[in-house]
């Protein structure tokens, strides 16, 4: 039922998740965050069984600060993903699998900015853009029209409105609200979120504008 | 459906005169969602011997990982290069070790004996038991359209360049039929003192 999308342009990294925690057919809670830094330019976006996710994702970010005690410097963001893969398909082997999927955006001082798709039988791939869930299969088609590679932080953020508007509009199930973050030379930044009040009032503004009667 | 279809791709390898090709193609799905258009499938593991891995992507990539760990060692202990043939039985011991909870993977082996320069294909199932043949192998998911376009195509001591010509369209009329694998090809030609990459491109739908 939820969904994360995440951007790369050429020099950040840009990702969304809902913000619902459900329990069955009950909605617990509709700001509940779902992005979580794990290192200084690396963040993960991780949905998927609610006690597996939050476990997951604490046990990744722990042991990317263990070894940059042991080490003095930290795992680039493609290692992350690496090291991240390795663990869920080994787990995935286990009597105790992570049901888990995730993208993980980073920021490489070299290498520039990376977007890593991960779903829960560790398949894995570096990707341009991409989204996940039920959200997923309305965005898509999104991403594929407006992407390109030479992409401003507020395009980005125009095309996960987009996606947002158009997910809250098909998508059966209510996701009110996003988060989202920028990933870039200055580390994560967490942008304003993206909420189906603030659309709506921006449609309604738009449509007030050219003179058509809203509803 | 089989979790080998899972993720969708396709790979066929060929032998010619004193040279191999071997081609895959670039999809990486979801079922059937596209997630990305440039997923190789055909990796060098030597100078001259190429591995290709079609299945779940999981283990295409654990598989990967784990075969150049052994090789590397091998290299090491015994101080000399790995031939095709030693580098396929280390391949089917290794994925019959996982009898049991295999991986799901189809390989294709593809090279030249690195001293004799002999051709070398094969191909196995997910739990390793080789096939050797002298004409072709094919595997994934539109591995009964290769097989059909292989059988029609291919014909004994085909020069490189016309071995391209027929591993490509092999490979792109037998995809074009299948919903889960295309968007692209790599074609690679692999001769006793070079090796040619070529990107197909191809129907994008």
């Amino acid at each position: 039922m939820e969904t994360v999308i995440g951007i790369r342009g050429p020099d950040f990294v840009m990702l969304a998740a809902d913000c619902v925690q459900a329990s069955s057919i009950v909605v617990m809670k509709s700001d509940h965050n779902k992005i979580h830094k794990i290192a200084d330019k690396i963040a993960m976006a991780t949905i998927g069984d609610a006690g597996d996710s939050n476990q997951f994702t604490e046990f990744i970010s722990k042991n990317l600060a263990l070894y940059k005690m042991r080490n003095g410097y930290e795992l680039s963001p493609k290692a992350a993903a690496h090291f991240t893969r390795r663990n869920l398909a080994d787990y995935l082997r286990s009597r105790t699998p992570y049901q888990v999927n995730m993208f993980l955006g980073g920021f490489d001082d070299k290498e520039g900015p990376e977007l890593h798709f991960i779903d829960y039988l560790a398949n894995a791939k570096s990707l341009p853009f991409g989204a996940q869930g039920y959200g997923g299969y309305f965005s898509a088609s999104i991403l594929d029209r407006y992407y390109h590679d030479k992409l401003t932080e507020a395009e980005s953020y125009e095309i996960l409105k987009k996606c947002v508007a158009e997910i809250q509009k098909r998508l059966i199930v209510n996701l009110k609200n996003f988060n989202v973050v920028v990933i870039d030379k200055n580390g994560i930044k967490n942008l304003e979120p993206i909420t189906s009040v603030k659309l709506d009032a921006a449609i309604a503004a738009a449509q007030g504008a050219q003179g058509v009667r809203a509803h | 459906m089989s979790i080998l279809a899972y993720n969708g791709g396709c790979v066929v390898a060929m032998r010619g005169k004193d040279c191999v090709a071997i081609a895959t193609d670039h999809r990486f799905g979801v079922q059937a969602q596209t997630i990305d258009t440039d997923f190789e499938k055909v990796h060098q593991v030597a100078p001259k011997m190429f591995l290709g891995l079609v299945g779940l992507q999981t283990d295409i990539l654990t598989v990967r990982e784990r075969l150049a760990f052994r090789k590397k060692l091998y290299e090491i202990r015994e101080n000399r290069e790995m031939t095709p043939k030693v580098f396929s039985s280390m391949l089917s011991n290794f994925l019959y070790e996982r009898r049991f909870g295999p991986y799901f993977i189809e390989p294709v082996i593809a090279g030249l004996d690195p001293k004799t320069s002999e051709p070398f294909i094969c191909n196995m199932d997910l739990i390793g038991c080789p096939n050797v043949p002298d004409d072709f192998v094919v595997a994934g998911t539109c591995g009964e359209q290769l097989y059909g376009m292989c059988e029609t195509l291919w014909k004994p001591d085909l020069e490189p360049d016309q071995l391209f010509e027929v591993i490509s369209q092999s490979m792109i009329n037998a995809f074009d039929r299948d919903a889960i694998s295309g968007w692209g090809a790599s074609v690679y030609i692999i001769e006793k003192d070079k090796i040619t990459v070529k990107k197909l491109k191809t129907r994008m739908d």
